[in-house]
Order: structure tokens, then sequence, then C-alpha cells
């Protein structure tokens, strides 16, 4: 039984007027993959950009409730954001590599974060680009621009770039809505490999990727989490109907 | 038979366009032609390289130099990048990345407004303002200057290094701006190391077109430069630019003279330098390549 790394309690968002999350309580696990699955536009994204408080750089956003995270209330008046960001990595629905070399993606994070050492730096870089399973693809090509590198890869990448951080958490926003069936099953093994170590929590549109990865599993509808449980309880034998409707295809 | 219809009328406008675009070619290579014709005549008598050093200039004594007057174009012109550049890159950094919208919503169409007063309004107004300043202000008899020319190309030119960097710096994908920030970058970091770099290959072109702008300037230099044909050491110097010359010296001269022929062979150098500088941009903003971190 691992213990709570995230518990999130009554979390309401508002953009401007319009109310995009509507009490939302849910318990994340340490080294566990938890996923968010639901129809388009029922905010999935904008939850999971409130665990690293990426909704804070959107005007008119207001938030109620908490997130507390190793029991700490991310949105107390005494959290540092940066800091806060640099423990919580992201990853989004398209690849984002800067456009500079495959070296200096994965080093950005610890250049900002204060790895002046080249040696160090060499190493961390390599870590990172080894975690994301990348390493035997670009290993003697590290200073050509990132953006050659194909969808699946740079997408490899950016996973890469977010390990250099060494985060704790690492949260993916449809992460291979982008890709092919190939890349997305070596996504999807290398986010059961990170589990490991990191906390995750993923966004998807296909239940088919939820069903293999996860371990837990939320089902949003509007802005509100309908159900959340054990992936294969959650499955298998759903307790609310608009989760069987959503589940076995008969939504809306 | 729709089909060949259509083929055809797509036949015709393509053709059309391509008509179009020929004919500014052709406009182009006609100013050439017709700018060399009147300016290369003078190399019968001065050689180019005589031409371009030589100190003196005196039409009476038949005596073509044209250093003083490129010399004054380059001061002027490199004192007002070195005004105009950093504030102007500072005021598009802050204006797209850090101001509020209703800043922003503000000042842009102010900028907007500055980069279309005619030149002559902005020679008026430092006429008035910006040489008794530096009159006041150096306690030298007149405040016409070097000076006074690279702080009125400064004003003229920042709404262009302005307008063009802030484009360039608005569009930097967000994606990238979002990925540096969930990795727990400061804005300060984001801005230099990501914003900034994505959008240089911009920034230089709008640097590059206000720099061609600046030495094609005309009609506010001819006001506040004082406009002595003789090489200016100091800032406060009074001085001649190329355009001032040309300007002022083309009434006079007899058509075909080889006073004529000096005054076009000066424009020659003009359009060379703005010929290469607009290259120079073309190149960069193909290239769109970013400089290595
Ligand atoms: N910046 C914003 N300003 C205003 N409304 C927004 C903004 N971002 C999202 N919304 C709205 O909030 C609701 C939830 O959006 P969100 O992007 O979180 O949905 P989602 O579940 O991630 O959808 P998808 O599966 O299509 O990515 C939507 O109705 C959307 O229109
Ligand atoms: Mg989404």
């Amino acid at each position: 039984m691992s213990m709570e790394k995230i518990i999130v309690r009554e979390l309401n968002l508002w953009y401007g007027e319009k109310q995009a999350l509507e009490d939302v309580n849910m318990q994340i696990r340490e080294n566990r993959v938890t996923a968010l699955i639901g129809p388009s536009g029922c905010g999935k994204s904008t939850f999971i950009r409130c665990l690293n408080r990426m909704n804070d750089r959107i005007e008119g956003v207001r938030i109620t409730g908490k997130v507390e995270i190793d029991g700490k209330n991310i949105y107390d008046k005494d959290v540092d954001v940066v800091a806060l960001r640099k423990r919580i990595g992201m990853l989004f629905q398209k690849p984002n590599p800067f456009p500079m070399s495959i070296y200096d993606n994965v080093a950005y994070g610890p250049r900002i974060h204060g790895t002046g050492d080249k040696k160090k730096l060499r190493e961390i870089v390599e870590d990172g680009i080894r975690g994301a399973a990348l390493w035997d693809e670009v290993s003697d090509r590290l200073e050509t621009n990132a953006l050659d590198l194909s969808g699946g890869q740079q997408q490899r990448l950016c996973i890469a770039r977010t390990l250099a951080v060494k985060p704790e958490i690492i949260l993916f926003d449809e992460p291979c809505s982008a890709l092919d069936p190939i890349a997305t099953g070596k996504i999807e093994e290398l986010i059961h490999d990170l589990k490991r170590e990191y906390t995750i929590v993923i966004v998807t549109h296909n239940m088919q990727q939820a069903a293999r990865v996860s371990d837990y599993t939320g089902y949003f509808l509007l802005g509100e989490m309908i159900e959340f449980g054990k992936t294969k309880k959650l499955f298998e034998n759903p307790h609310k109907k608009e989760t069987e409707d959503y589940i076995t295809g008969r939504f809306g | 038979m729709i089909g060949k219809k259509q083929f055809n009328a797509e036949a015709i406008a393509k053709r059309t366009l391509f008509l179009f675009a020929i004919t500014g070619a052709l406009i182009l290579f006609l100013i050439v032609v017709f700018i060399f014709k009147e300016g290369l005549p003078i190399f019968n008598q001065i050689n180019p390289v005589d031409f371009m050093l030589g100190g003196e200039w005196s039409p009476s004594k038949d005596v073509y130099g044209a250093l003083p007057f490129i010399a004054a174009t380059i001061l002027i012109t490199a004192g007002a990048l070195m005004i105009a550049v950093p504030l102007g890159i500072s005021c598009s950094v802050f204006l797209a990345e850090i101001a509020p919208k209703w800043a922003r919503e503000l000042v842009r169409p102010a900028i907007e407004l500055l980069a279309g007063i005619p030149s002559i309004v902005y020679g008026l107004f430092a006429l008035v303002v910006i040489v008794n300043t530096i009159e006041v202000s150096f306690d030298v008899p007149t405040g016409e200057s070097i000076l006074a020319g690279s702080l009125i190309l400064a004003i003229m030119i920042l709404p262009i290094i302005i307008s063009i960097s802030q484009d360039s710096i608005e569009a930097v994908p967000r994606a990238y701006k979002e990925g540096s920030y969930a990795m727990g970058a400061t804005d300060t970091q984001t801005i230099t190391r990501i914003v900034i770099p994505t959008a240089t290959p911009g920034i230089v072109a709008g640097i590059i077109l206000g720099m061609g702008r600046a030495i094609g300037e005309t009609m506010a230099v001819v006001l506040v430069l004082g406009n002595v044909e003789k090489i200016p050491t100091n800032l406060l110097d009074q001085g001649e630019a190329l355009t001032s010359v040309i300007l002022l010296e083309m009434g006079e001269a007899a058509v075909g003279s080889p006073h004529y022929n000096a005054l076009f062979a000066l424009s020659m150098i003009l359009f060379m330098i703005v010929f290469s500088l607009s290259s120079i941009s073309n190149h960069i903003i193909a290239k769109r390549g970013l400089r290595p971190g």
C-alpha cells in the first residue's frame, strides 16, 4: 500500500465567469500511475494544470480549494511556484522541444537550476536521455537540432528534459495524441518503468491506454469528477451509470 | 471539359501574377541601371578608391572626395543604433511579455503612429527641441551636430525596431514558454534563454531594417547636422550626410557635369549599402536558425 502523494480537496476553478472544475476531490498515490479520462472539454487539462499551478499564468483564472502535496497546500501564499514546478514535471499534448540541440534541451533544466559543472551536467543529461529510453537513438548526435527528431523521439526528449530536473511527480497531458501506435507503445512502456521512481498523472483520451498504463483512474464529466478508483475496477465494474456509458462507448 | 477550363483560368491568373512580380523586379533593375549610368562616368576622372576615401569635396575645384559624408552617415547611424537597439529590444520584450494587456493596447497604436509621421516633422521637432537642448546643456555655439542627428534617427527607427521585435517575440510558440515554466524556470530565465534567442532572427531583421532607414533618411537629418563638408571627429561636430549632399547640391549641378555624376555616384554608394543590408536581413530571416546555447 503506497502513500498519498497528492490530495485534492474541494477544488473549484473558474475561467472568468465560467466554472470549469467543480468540487473535485482526489487522492493520488505515490509511485502509481493515475489516469484521468473523460470527454473533450470536461476539464482534464484544466485539472492537471492545477497540480503544478500552470493555470496561474492564464488571465482571469480563479481557484478555490486545496491541492496538498506531501501534506502542504500548494496554493498557500508562502509557496514558491518556481520551486514547486521544479518538483513537478509536465509533458504536453504536442511535443515541445526547444529549438536548440538535443543536449541543450536536456541541459536546460539543470542549467537554470544552477548546475554549472560541465562533467556533472553531461552525466545528468545522459541519465535523463537514458531514463527516457532515447539514448540508443541519439547518443551519436546530441549536438543536432532537437526539431529534426521524429515526433515520438521529440516526446521522449521532452521526458528526458523533465527527468533531468529530477522531479517527484510527472504530469502527462495526452502525451501520445500526436503520435503513431509504435511511438505510443514506447511512451507507455516508459511510463510503466517511470512509476518506480515517480508519481505519475496522465490525461488520456484513449481508454485502452488508461487501462494499460494506470493503476487508478478518474472519470471527469463537465468539470466534475464522477468516479475514481482502481483502474481495473472502474473499467470492469463501474459504480456510476455515466462512467459505464462512457467506457462502453455509449456516451452522448 | 470543366477541368480543362479551370486549368486555363488558373494558368491565366498565374501568368498575370508572374507579370506583376516581374514588373517589380524590372523597376528595381531600371533604377539600378539609371543610377549607375549617371554615376559611373565620374570614375573616368577619379578612381573609385580616391572617390570613397578622399577627404575634400569641392565641386568648384572639381575635387570629389566622399569620405566626409560617408563618415557622417556612418557616425549618425551607429549612434542611432547604439541608442535605439537596447531601448527597442527592452521595449519590445516589455510589451510582448510583461506589460498588461491594456498597456499593450495603448502603446501599440502609438508606436505605429510614430512610424508613420513624415520625416520632415521629426526634423522640425529635432531642430526645436534636440538642437536647442544640446546648445544649452553642452554650452556650444550650435547644437546642430552628429549627436543631434543620432538622437533624431534613434527616435525615428525606434518604432521599426520595437514593432518588428515585438512581432517576432509574440510569434515565439506558447509551447516553448510553457515547457520552460513547467521545468521551474523564472520569467527572467524564460525570457533570456528561450524567448529572446528564438526571436533573434526577427529582432536582427528589425535592427537591420532600422539601420537601412537611418542610412537613407534625408529630411530630418539635413535639418540638424549643420551640413559642413568636413570629416566629423567628435559627437558635437557638425557634418553632412550622404543624403544631405545629394539633396542640397542636385539643384545646382548641371545635368551631365562631373558634379552631377559625382552626386549620382554617392547615391550608388547609398544604394549598395541599403541593398546589402536588406540581403543580409533576408538571409537571416530565411535561415531562422537559433544560435547554439
Ligand atoms: N484559457 C481558457 N479560457 C477560458 N476557458 C477555457 C480555457 N481553457 C479551457 N477552457 C474551457 O474549460 C473547459 C475545460 O477545458 P479543458 O481544456 O480542461 O478540457 P479537456 O478535458 O482537457 O479537453 P480535451 O480532452 O479536449 O483536451 C472547456 O469548456 C474549455 O473551453
Ligand atoms: Mg486537454
